[in-house]
């Protein structure tokens, strides 16, 4: 088991012949994601690494029995890409984009809420389940297929994290990256509610960062209802408030925001926090294993 | 992206929004000939920087005549506003805005916000305007009125009556702060804003409701396609090797410390910063260079980061990923042949090909040492750092 996607997902890669689409539908590939279509408007009939390309997600849809859709077009075509996937019932798209505008995405959210479909993103890295399904742009290698779940609102971090994990020994069942914009698809109680019923995983480590308040609220869900171990972690505690740190999500507003806080919540919830990224793997390790 | 208040009311004003008459000036004869064309009364000179508690730091005054209001604009013009807001290197004033000075009943707050909780926008009012409204928040939450607008939807009538109904409006300004949030609404939603405040929303002795503050910021993703937005930008309200590293697709924050940091990733930048921190040291700068950093633009993040004086000491902290270490390797190497000022560095690299690229940079004669891991980078810094006093 694992959570969102495995080894039978059937993905469209939206924006496959692309400079950013071929490169990462090689590597998605190469790990063994079964891509079933491309997408790139007035390339149907082509294929990229026998991949078949089509005019549209409609018709992809149709021709392979795509569900599932990885967007790599540029980011002021994303939403539209987003919205048509929806329409042409893809049950989970993942935005990989930086850069949409948010009244974009705050349509988009809509759009998808009345046709039933989940995404994950944009501005971030995907989703992977470990030796089964790479849908992102997250190197492979370094994970390890285990029990450990990972949502996170960052990219490189979680590699870090996710190294130092498979470096001691701890496997990944899914590790999921759902972006660091303000406004985005699934958030971490989502994902915690699919990962409270997936009985492969049995832990999950949070990885959050300053700005906004999706880490209280995820720790004040996981206080009254998630029961299995959590790690948290939190990034920017050196951050001055009211610069944007990279991400657009990523600032200190007033008072609201700060890593302190989150850190606070996180620790009234009962959850390990690891306060120094340098001990992730070893405080996981020497928790779940006494 | 945030804009100066004069440029926020004229917003409002095209929003039809009532604002204070009033005209912008960049230099103290300006300043005369706009308070003289506004007639009599008394005029309220304020500096315009991108920053909130301007009164307490000499950024707003009260003149009774023309030629006062011009001795005010001498003063501002050129002087650097320090504020809490803004840091100790403070924000300089290129202009002021003269108005009218307004006849003060009462002071109101009134804002459309991205909620990032509810994913929507949300419109907040108080009858407690004219203060920070975090304070009102600690002190009387229950004077903070809040209602969200899904795109889309309509702010019903009875939805604008329920947020302005502990105002003590009566029936006539109801109507007139209905029309107020509405026209904020729509300014919010098409040009882009993530918030946009009228703090305090004054009513008036004459009983009428207008704008005496504005603060507005933009969703910068939105701009190239928000030209009359993107247009009013400043880019001297921000830190010089912060445009720097813009141009140059970097996200560079300068702090205050001493430790330069560069790094792919933002949320692995923060990380890093972090980790300096607890291992005793303090961080100069937050640094993202990005995914598929290219050799020039790590040199020209390297020479941003040795630009600020402060830093004695560089870590470069990259998980390659599907980056590959040598290719990085290379560019650092490139890099700190072309930048004359050397400080020792710690790198620690991770990824595809990382032998590779430990022997390039050994091969080099930099001043550097290798990390294997974050700990141990965070370690080595502190204490090159520490050495470097």
């Amino acid at each position: 088991m694992s959570i969102l996607v495995n080894k039978k997902t059937k993905i469209v890669v939206q924006g496959i012949t692309g400079r950013e689409g071929m490169f990462h539908t090689e590597k998605m590939l190469e790990y063994g994601t079964n891509i079933v279509a491309g997408v790139t408007p007035g390339k149907a009939g082509q294929t990229f690494m026998n991949v078949p390309v089509f005019n549209n997600v409609f018709d992809a849809v149709r021709e392979t029995g795509a569900e599932v859709s990885i967007i790599f077009v540029p980011a002021r075509f994303a939403a539209d890409a987003a919205c048509e996937a929806s329409e042409a019932g893809i049950r989970l798209v993942v935005v990989i984009a930086e850069h949409i505008p948010v009244t974009d995405m705050l349509l988009v959210k809509n759009f998808l809420k009345d046709r039933g479909t989940l995404m994950i993103g944009p501005n971030c890295p995907g989703i992977i389940t470990p030796e089964e399904c790479k849908l992102g742009i997250m190197p492979g290698y370094i994970h390890k297929k285990g029990s450990i779940g990972i949502i996170s609102r960052s990219g490189t971090l979680t590699y870090e994290a996710v190294h130092q994990l498979t470096g001691v020994g701890l496997g990944q069942s899914t590790c999921i990256g759902i972006g660091g914009d303000p406004i985005g698809g699934m958030n971490f109680i989502d994902l915690l509610k699919l990962f409270a019923e997936d009985d492969e995983t049995e832990a999950v480590c949070l990885i959050g960062e300053i700005g906004g308040d999706a880490e209280e609220q995820a720790a004040q869900y996981i206080k009254d209802h998630f029961r299995k171990p959590v790690f948290g972690f939190i990034a920017g505690i050196t951050a001055p408030p009211g610069k944007r740190m990279g991400h657009a999500g990523a600032i200190i507003s007033g008072s609201k925001g700060k890593a302190s806080d989150k850190i606070d919540a996180m620790e009234r919830a009962g959850m390990t926090v690891i306060r120094n990224l340098g001990d992730f793997g070893a405080i996981v390790a020497k928790t779940l294993r006494g | 992206m945030n804009i100066h208040e004069y440029q926020a009311k004229q917003l409002l004003k095209e929003y039809g929004i009532s604002v204070p008459e009033g005209g912008v000036a960049a230099t103290p004869e300006e300043a005369l000939q706009a308070a003289g064309s506004l007639g009599s009364g008394k005029y309220v000179v304020k500096a315009q920087a991108h920053t909130g508690g301007r009164g307490k730091a000499g950024g707003v005054k009260v003149a009774a005549t023309p030629t006062e209001a011009a001795e005010f604009a001498k003063q501002m013009i050129g002087m650097t506003l320090v504020t809490h807001q803004t840091g100790p290197s403070g924000k300089i004033v290129r202009k002021v805005w003269i108005e009218k000075a307004t006849d003060i009943a009462r002071e109101l707050y009134l804002a459309v916000v991205l909620d990032r909780t509810a994913q929507k926008l949300a419109v907040i009012v108080s009858p407690m305007g004219g203060m920070d409204i975090e304070a009102v928040a600690a002190s009387n939450p229950e004077l903070i009125f809040r209602t969200h607008v899904a795109p889309g939807q309509k702010l019903w009538p009875f939805q604008a009556q329920k947020l302005l109904c502990g105002c003590g409006l009566n029936a006539e300004q109801m109507k007139a702060g209905e029309s107020i949030i509405r026209n904020l609404l729509r300014l919010a939603w098409e040009k882009e804003a993530s918030l946009v405040e009228i703090n305090p929303l004054a009513v008036t002795g004459a009983g009428d409701l207008i704008a005496l503050d504005a603060k507005m910021n933009f969703d910068d993703s939105a701009l190239p396609r928000q030209a009359a937005i993107a247009a009013m930008e400043d880019r001297e309200q921000t830190d010089e090797l912060e445009l720097e590293a813009q141009k140059h697709g970097l996200n560079y924050v300068r702090l205050e410390g001493n430790v330069g940091t560069m790094v792919n990733g933002a949320g692995l930048a923060m990380a890093t910063m972090d980790v300096i921190k607890m291992a005793g040291a303090e961080p100069a700068n937050f640094m993202d260079v990005g995914g598929g950093a290219s050799a020039e633009r790590i040199a020209k993040g390297f020479e941003i980061i040795l630009s600020d004086k402060n830093v004695n000491a560089i870590l470069f902290n990259v998980f390659g990923g599907i980056l590959r270490c040598d290719n990085l390797a290379t560019g650092v190497v490139e890099a700190a042949k072309k930048v004359k000022r050397q400080v020792p560095m710690i790198i620690r690299l991770e990824g595809t090909n990382v032998a590779e690229g430990r022997a390039i940079l050994e091969k080099s004669g930099l001043n550097f040492e290798m990390a294997s891991s974050m700990k141990e980078a965070a370690e080595k810094i502190a204490k090159v750092a520490a050495a470097k006093g």
